[in-house]
Formats: C-alpha cells, sequence, structure tokens
C-alpha cells in the first residue's frame, strides 16, 4: 500500500508539525495544511476552511470497541471471520460506500464484490452519477484545476454552493488566485451564478442569474440554441426559465468572448428534475462553446474521494459505479444496481457498507430492507448505519489516521500525510483481512 | 549447483536474434527467474522439463508503445460502455479477476490479455506528470506484465521556458529531475507547443515545425532539438519518443521528415509513424496519398532514427491521445462524443470514438501505409511492430499484421477489397517482401527491447529475465501467433494455450538519472507560482511501485 511518509517537525515537549497534509473533507482535497499535533490531537490546522478545521480539530479516536458483532464488543479476528461468511453465504451481496477511503482500500472493496459475485457501488450513485451517465453519452470538455486558476476568465457556477460546501474553491482554483494569463486575480474575472436561489457563493458573483426551480434543462437549451445564434421567442424563454431572454442572450454573449470559460456544476443541476439530461445539456454547451472559444465544465464532486471511487471501480470493471458481478463479470446499469434502488427493491441478501451512512440518508424502504438483513459497516465513527450492523469496524480516519492516495474531484491524485496513530485499524487492514478469509473459503489463489 | 532449481525449455527451435540464434533447435536454462547458462554439470537436472519439441521458442513480446494506464486510458473506459456490453467479458476464475474488453480493457483483462498473446512487456506512451500516480495505482492492478510509462514533457511550461531563456543545462536538469519524480521511463513529445497553442485558444495548433508557440516563443523544431539534446546528454536508455506535430493531416509528410532532421544526428524515435506519412494537402481526400517512399529513404540512411508504426485495422475503436487539438479534429469528423481534458502546465488529451472503414479511401491508405513502413524499411532493428492500441487498433490485432508481413498472399487479397484508389496511392500492390520468423522476433521483441535500452528484455541470453513465449507453428501466422503454446514470465508458466495458470504481478521499469539538483530551487519557485497541488505533494515515492526495476542508463 502507498504510503507517504508524512514530512514532520517535532519538539522535545511533544509537539511536531505535519506540512502540506491533505484534507479529505470534500472534493477540493486541499494539500497544503499545516497540521500541528500534541498528545494524539490536532492543535492547530493552518490554512485549513472552516469545515477542514472542524474535520481537523473535533477529531478524536472513538473510543469504542474496534470491532462490534451484534452490537457486542468482539475481537477483530471474530469481527474478520463473520464477516467474509456472510458475504460468502449471501446470493446478491453488495458492497457499498467507498468515497470516503483512500484508492488502496478501495481496490481490496472492489477485488472482494469480484470474488463473492457481488454488486459494487459508490456514493456516486446518489450525488454526480447522473453526470456519470451525462458524461457516457457526450463526453466532456474539462481541465485540471489549475488550468482554471491560471486561465479561467469567466467562471460560471450553476446549481453550487462552493462558499458552503467547498469554502476554498474561490480561493484556491476559480476566482482570487492571481494565474499565468489573469495577473489580477480576481479583477481579471467574471464570476456568474445560476441558481434557483440566493445562496452564500452569490454574494461572491458579478452576476446572479435566478432561474426557476426545475427548468435548468430549459434554461442550459435556451443557452445551446442563442449560442448557435437560433432566434426563440423571448415570452417562451421567460415563460419556461422564469429569466428574460436579454439576460440569457448577454451571458451567451459572454461565454463567447470569454477566453478561456468554466463552468462549475453542483448538485443542484445533478439532482433536480431532468438529472443526467440536465448534465448532457451542460457538458453539449461546453462542447459547441468549443467552436467559439476554450471553455470546459466540472462538476464540483462533494466527498474527499468519491472520484477516487469513480477511477478505482473504472479501471477495475470498465464502468464506474453500479457494477453488478452476478454472472462472474461486471455490468453496468444504473438503477437496476445502484445501492439505493437494489435495497429499495429488496433484492439484496447482505451487504458490506463502507465510510457512508445509508442508514442516515436513503429511503425509507431502502433502510427498511437494509435492516432485515445482514451487512459489515466500517466507519471511524459510531452512526445509524454501524449501530444496527451486524458486524461494526471502527476504523482509523484516513488523513488523519492513515495514509493512501486520494483524487481530488479534477482526477488528480493526492497522498495523504497522517497525523499520528489510531488504535483502530484501517479500512484497508479490515478489508484485506476480510479479502484473505473470502479467498480461503472460495478457494481463490489469486 | 545440484541443488539448484532448473526449469530447461528443451528440444525447441529457438528464435533470439538478439543473440544471433535463427530458428535453431537448443534448450534453454532458467535459474531464479533469469535465463542461465546450461549448468556444466552433465549430471545437473532441471526440477522442471518443458518440452518444446517441434515448437517455436522466442522471447516474450515488448510492446513499446500502448495505452494502457492512467487519467486518460480510465476516462476512455468510463465513456465507452455501449461497447463493453455487447463486446467479449472476462470471467472471474479461482486464479483471475474479471474484467472486460471492448476497445479499452480494464486493467486486469489488460494483463491477461497481452500474456495470452505472449507479451510480457508493455509501455504506456503518454502520461503527464500530474497522473503519474494514478498510472502507477493502475500497474499494480495490471498483471502478468512488466510496465512503465512516457512522460508528456513537450508542451511542458519549464520545457519551453528554458528554450526560450536560452537555458540548456536547465533543462536537462529539468528533464532528469521530472523522470525521477514521476517514475516514468522516458521523454515523450507530443505535437510538441501545438498542445500549448490549443489551451490558449480556440481551435489552436501550431501548423508546421518551425511555427512560433505564442506566449513562449519557441518553435516546435527548438523543444524538439533542444529536448532530444538534453536528453542524449542523460544518457537514457530511450532518450526521446516523439509524437510529430500535425498527426493525420493530409501533407504532414514533410513535418515529419523535418522532425527527423531536427534531431541533429542524436538518437530519436518517431512513434506511430504511419500518421504522419501523408502526402496531399488542404484536407482534401482526392489528393491524399502515401508518402512512406521518400521517409523510409531517410530512415534507411539515419541510423540514429528508430520507427514504430502505428498499425490501422479496420474496425471500430477509440482514439486517444495527448494531442488535444487531434482530438477535437477527429471529434469534428467523427461527430460523437468527445472528451478534452488540459493539465496544468502539462498537457492535453483527447478522446474520441473512431472507426475506420476498408470502403473509405483515406482509411484504406491508412492500413496500407502502415504495411508500407514494415516492408520499406530495410533493417527490422529499427522498425517496430504497434497499433498505438487502441488508436490505430487493439493489441490483439498483432497476430493478424504478423500474416500480412508474412504471407503478401493474404496481404493482397485483403487489398483487393479496400477502396480500389489505395492500389494507386501507395506503393503495396507492388511489394514482394515477406517478414521471416526470425525478422518478426526481432520486430515485436528483440529489437524494441534494444531501442529501449533493456538490457534483460527481448532475448535469451544468459542474464536476460526469463520472459519466454512458446509457439506452436502453423502455416497460417495469425493462428500460430494468437494462441501461444505457453508463456513464461520470470520462470514461470503464467499461460498455458491462453488460460492464465499464474497471475504474476510484474514489475515497473523506470529510469533514475543523474542530473544537476542545483537546478531544483528554480524548479521549485515555478511549481509553486503556477501549480495547484503542493511541491511536496508531486513526487511519487517508492511505496508506489508494487515492484520495480531501475533500468540504467547507456
Amino acid at each position: 500500500m502507498a504510503h507517504t511518509a508524512s514530512e514532520v517537525t517535532a519538539n522535545a515537549e511533544g509537539l511536531k508539525v505535519i506540512y502540506d497534509a491533505t484534507c479529505t473533507f470534500c472534493g477540493c482535497v486541499c494539500d497544503d495544511i499545516d497540521l500541528t499535533v500534541q498528545d494524539n490531537h490536532i492543535t492547530e490546522a493552518k490554512r485549513a476552511c472552516v469545515l477542514g478545521k472542524a474535520w481537523f480539530l473535533n477529531h478524536s479516536i472513538d473510543d469504542r470497541p474496534s470491532c462490534l458483532i451484534d452490537g457486542k464488543p468482539a475481537s477483530l479476528e471474530a469481527g474478520y471471520d463473520r464477516a467474509a461468511r456472510i458475504l460468502t453465504d449471501a446470493r446478491y451481496p453488495i458492497v457499498y460506500g467507498l468515497s470516503d477511503s483512500p484508492c488502496e482500500a478501495q481496490r481490496v472493496a472492489v477485488s472482494i464484490a469480484d470474488w463473492i459475485n457481488g454488486t459494487v457501488d459508490t456514493t456516486t450513485s446518489v450525488c454526480h452519477g447522473p453526470s456519470g451517465m451525462a458524461f457516457q453519452g457526450v463526453g466532456e470538455v474539462t481541465c485540471s484545476l489549475g488550468e482554471v486558476a491560471n486561465r479561467g476568465d469567466l467562471i460560471i457556477f450553476w446549481g453550487a454552493n462552493p462558499a458552503e460546501s467547498h469554502p476554498r474553491h474561490f480561493t484556491r482554483y476559480s476566482l482570487m488566485p492571481k494565474g499565468m494569463f489573469l495577473p489580477n486575480g480576481r479583477k481579471d474575472r467574471t464570476c456568474v451564478m445560476v441558481d434557483v436561489r440566493r445562496t452564500k457563493s452569490a454574494k461572491a458573483a458579478d452576476i446572479f442569474i435566478p432561474i426557476k426551480p426545475r427548468c435548468d434543462f430549459e434554461a442550459l437549451w435556451t443557452l445551446r440554441a442563442l449560442v448557435k445564434g437560433v432566434e426563440l421567442d423571448p415570452e417562451q424563454v421567460k415563460a419556461d426559465t422564469g429569466v428574460e431572454i436579454s439576460v440569457w442572450q448577454d451571458l451567451a454573449d459572454r461565454m463567447k468572448a470569454a477566453r478561456f470559460g468554466v463552468m462549475f456544476f453542483g448538485m443542484g443541476l445533478t439532482m433536480t428534475r431532468g438529472k443526467h439530461a440536465n448534465t448532457e445539456a451542460l457538458l453539449a454547451l461546453t462542447k459547441d462553446l468549443n467552436a467559439f472559444t476554450r471553455f470546459v465544465s466540472k462538476p464540483n464532486r462533494g466527498h474527499g474521494n468519491v472520484t477516487g471511487a469513480d477511477n478505482v471501480v473504472s479501471w477495475r470493471t470498465g464502468y464506474p459505479f453500479g457494477v453488478n458481478h452476478a454472472r462472474g463479470y461486471p455490468r453496468f446499469n444504473p438503477g437496476e444496481y445502484t445501492t439505493s434502488d437494489v435495497l429499495s427493491r429488496c433484492e439484496a441478501d447482505a451487504a458490506m457498507m463502507i465510510a457512508c451512512d445509508p442508514m442516515a440518508n436513503f429511503s425509507q424502504p431502502a433502510r427498511n430492507h437494509l435492516a432485515s438483513i445482514p451487512y459489515i459497516a466500517l466507519d471511524a465513527k459510531e452512526t445509524p448505519t454501524t449501530r444496527a450492523a451486524a458486524v461494526a469496524f471502527t476504523v482509523a480516519t484516513y488523513g488523519i489516521n492513515t495514509g493512501g492516495t486520494v483524487y481530488r474531484m479534477d482526477d488528480v491524485p493526492i497522498p495523504l500525510r497522517p497525523a499520528f496513530d489510531s488504535p483502530h485499524p484501517s479500512d484497508f487492514e479490515v478489508l484485506s483481512a476480510i479479502e484473505s478469509r473470502v479467498k480461503n473459503i472460495l478457494g481463490i489463489r489469486a | 549447483m545440484s541443488s539448484a532449481d532448473y526449469t530447461r525449455i528443451s528440444g525447441g527451435t529457438v528464435y533470439d536474434p538478439a543473440n544471433g540464434i535463427d530458428g535453431v533447435i537448443k534448450d534453454i536454462w532458467i535459474l531464479d527467474g533469469r535465463i542461465a547458462d546450461a549448468p556444466s554439470d552433465p549430471s545437473v537436472r532441471p526440477s522442471r522439463n518443458i518440452d518444446a519439441t517441434g515448437l517455436v521458442v522466442m522471447p516474450g513480446g515488448v510492446d513499446m508503445h500502448c495505452h494502457i494506464a492512467g487519467p486518460k486510458v480510465n476516462v476512455a473506459r468510463k465513456m465507452r460502455p455501449e461497447e463493453k456490453r455487447r463486446g467479449e467479458v472476462l470471467h472471474r476464475t479461482l486464479t483471475t479477476h474479471s474484467g472486460t474488453m471492448g476497445s479499452v480493457p480494464s486493467t486486469f483483462a489488460t494483463g491477461y490479455k497481452y500474456a495470452g498473446l505472449g507479451y510480457t512487456t508493455a509501455f504506456d506512451a503518454a502520461v503527464p506528470p500530474l497522473g503519474a500516480r494514478h498510472a502507477h495505482e493502475e500497474f499494480e492492478d495490471t498483471p502478468c506484465i512488466d510496465k512503465g510509462f512516457y512522460v508528456l514533457m513537450g508542451n511542458n511550461h519549464f520545457v519551453m521556458q528554458s528554450l526560450q531563456e536560452k537555458e540548456p543545462q536547465k533543462l536537462k536538469a529539468f528533464i532528469g529531475w521530472l523522470l525521477c519524480a514521476t517514475k516514468g521511463f522516458a521523454p515523450k513529445l507530443v505535437n510538441p507547443g501545438g498542445v500549448e497553442v490549443w489551451k490558449s485558444r480556440q481551435g489552436g495548433n501550431v501548423s508546421g515545425i518551425d511555427e512560433m508557440v505564442e506566449h513562449f516563443q519557441v518553435t516546435p523544431r527548438q523543444i524538439i532539438t533542444g529536448v532530444t539534446q538534453a536528453a542524449n546528454e542523460l544518457r537514457l536508455p530511450h532518450p526521446v519518443h516523439i509524437h510529430c506535430n500535425n498527426l493525420g493531416m493530409p501533407g504532414n509528410w514533410e513535418t515529419t521528415l523535418e522532425t527527423m532532421r531536427s534531431l541533429e544526428g542524436h538518437r530519436g524515435h518517431i512513434t506511430h509513424i504511419q500518421f504522419h506519412s501523408y502526402g496531399g494537402g488542404d484536407g482534401d481526400e482526392n489528393t491524399f496519398n502515401s508518402k512512406v517512399v521518400p521517409l523510409a529513404e531517410y530512415v534507411n540512411t539515419h541510423p540514429n532514427v528508430t520507427i514504430d508504426v502505428g498499425q490501422v485495422l479496420f474496425g471500430s475503436t477509440t482514439s486517444m491521445t495527448g494531442d488535444g487539438p487531434l482530438g477535437y479534429f477527429l471529434s469534428k469528423v467523427y461527430g460523437g462524443k468527445w472528451f478534452s481534458s488540459d493539465t496544468e502546465m502539462e498537457g492535453g488529451c483527447g478522446i474520441t470514438p473512431i472507426k475506420y472503414r476498408n470502403k473509405s479511401l483515406v482509411h484504406a491508405l491508412q492500413w496500407a501505409i502502415g504495411l508500407e513502413w514494415y516492408l520499406l524499411v530495410n533493417d527490422p532493428w529499427r522498425v517496430v511492430m504497434s497499433t498505438d492500441h487502441p488508436n490505430g487498433g487493439s493489441f490483439l490485432a498483432y497476430p493478424q499484421i504478423i500474416r500480412f508481413l508474412m504471407d503478401r498472399t493474404y496481404r493482397r487479397d485483403v487489398l483487393a477489397t479496400c477502396h480500389p484508389m489505395v492500389r494507386e496511392r501507395s506503393t503495396l500492390m507492388d511489394l514482394d517482401r515477406e517478414y521471416t520468423l526470425n525478422e518478426i522476433a526481432i520486430i515485436t521483441r528483440a529489437g524494441p527491447a534494444r531501442i529501449l535500452g533493456l538490457p534483460n528484455k527481448g532475448h535469451l541470453g544468459p542474464g536476460a529475465d526469463a520472459d519466454i513465449t512458446i509457439y506452436t507453428p502453423n502455416d497460417n501466422k495469425e493462428v500460430m501467433f494468437e494462441m501461444p503454446r505457453l508463456v513464461i514470465k520470470s520462470g514461470r508458466v503464467i499461460v498455458e494455450q491462453s488460460e492464465i495458470r499464474e497471475a504474476l504481478i510484474g514489475k515497473t521499469l523506470h529510469v533514475q538519472p543523474h542530473y544537476d539538483v542545483e537546478v531544483e530551487p528554480s524548479i521549485q519557485q515555478w511549481f509553486e507560482k503556477y501549480y495547484s497541488i503542493r511541491w511536496r505533494n508531486y513526487p511519487v515515492d517508492l511505496s508506489y511501485l508494487h515492484a520495480s526495476e531501475v533500468v540504467p542508463g547507456i
């Protein structure tokens, strides 16, 4: 397992500083945090945002057993044995979560799903899954975040609220940086927000366009038409989008006049009416704009390593999420093999939930079914999901107690620099131990 | 000696061109994963004897140019579910993971399929440094083969800036540093300068090697000459791997010729040269024609130049390239889905589904031009088999290409199905040459190993890695080469008759050149000004290399 040694300075009082540690709280994956650590406690997280500070400074190691079987403390060995039994006895096991685990652990999880002919799915299926499907339809014109910092002169946020979800997005990547071709930073950029409500992010925008809820698809197609010079009926546009055509025309003109335009989009686009059709429209608009100038787009991914999960599942199976191995090889069908659907249709008969909390955020039918089947849960904290698990492992927190690799929302892989050890095993260790037992039970020699 | 654990391959007809062995019946001895001298004590018995009587024995194949790992390969996997649903699948077994195929196989499938074909080493041809860590992670999940990758440098800002400032020593140190930081194998130039222009304006590109790259005020020629010289001075085993400007454009052969000249006598490799050998002009299909004859003449008379072909096969595939403007061009030609991604300071990328049709004049010419290259370069040690997988077609097409080269009747039969004008626009119809098995062994293993500077690959002399492929002879060479009888990797039998017996993980091959570390502070200063990740988090450390070997300089 990749494990990058931390750059550390330590003094006699046991105070140490980890330089350029990586924050995994959101998809920004800021890797410039200096952590001051004393007595297994982080006392300072330099450069971290409000969310990152909360992540690091409030971190404590849960004083609970590393393993619980049916809610009772048990040895790790007993937990591994029971977990392997549950997974190998099942006819339709599902492995889910993964977006808050390092790639090294994700890889083991996909192996387990392969050995047990199970389904493997990630939290992508409930956030940017529609973006992944749209991508399969039209492709994507995109770039790394440093390109935005160095070149982006028109920055559009669509259905995204980075001020609250990705607090350093503006300062590190999208609005404030003085880039190679934008020596004056913010002054050289125009920022446009398109949303159904005035979020905290709207304050950062030069132009705010409040659209009618559930009409993103119409709004994006309006822009596609205007960019291509198609004449539209102003009244129809106003009725469809809640915005005057002149506003859209102005935006279309700015898009074409930009040197390097960027559209960031969030779940306000992907999880509203239209879902993947909305994202398809946005990706197609981006592609259209490249006939006039350079234009890119990018989903604002949420979880720290959800992008890594997409990558790992893709390179091992060929598909990004919602992958079923029941026939002994990978098949992909969102809606059929995605976890919330599999559970709410009462199909799975066992599960392994890795760093996710479906008992807190899935639909009632899905939760009811999950509660009725034996499942394994891995989490650093106690959650509704760990409470109802047949086997619950308390794991070390990635990026704070364990190393590994995470992928930033722009697919850039970044190493983790752990601050201090945890008495709990890492999810990589737990999954590896389960995998070796699964292989033993099934006679797998690979 | 008697306790040594030998394996012997006995009685096979051995083709080991690097050691001058051309179809000689002899035994091969293996000890500790390497080829060994036959024990001097005649009483020593091997622990395992593999009877290869009547079979053909060659070193394991070496693919020196393919796209099998890293950011863009993985995007292509994600982007093309439609071809996997109906495509071949790999079932999970007790010894192997499951996988999917299509034009861009999943990682495990890639390893198994290469091994099944008798290939034991493969190099990914284009990894942006920022994606190096990703490529290494995929390598760990790509079993059976040894692997490495080339590092994109032709549009790197530091490279262009050093050239602009006329600082060749700085450039040289940067190349050394970057190869060490990425654990890469060789510098790769992709449309040098052109991708930077694409990143900076609509439809941007350079049209020739003497056009100025805006902002940096350097020309592609300066990039090619400068990097080639620096890389040769670093004594890299494979100094520079060049994807020329103007890929795919009618009339591009002159750019290719000028690129070879700009090496100024230094060692350099021109890759997928088939895509760079076109006459004609102005995107006009009616004037499109083959210019292999004059280009091959240059290669034949300039021993510093080596090439691989980038053979096109008819059918559907996925184009993937670090050449961003090319991706844009192809997406407009085909009109399907298109992926493009620009990487800060480093490069670009383009991906789009494509299809080569034998009734299309352009496609049929591309097919013919590839074959002309194999047949018109006199010295097989300087031409290498490749499809630029998956760009021209899958690596799984290699057996078919071998048949084209060894069987002129088959070649002409296929030519007869192509657009009729191909016979006038290329010389393929007039070429009678047929490859021998020894020459096939050169262009598929011995040659690429030598061009890559791999002392332990591509031959069966003592000390070489015991990577060996054993074929059952057949008059139909496609049949012979598509299903080896046995494949041995590091002395272990990993494949029998295309069934995986043992999925060894293989190792990563990389270089570690000495460079002037005094230059690092200036690299760091530049890096911290423009990159979106921290300097400290950029280099890939050894923990990412599951098993590895540093290939020495020359």
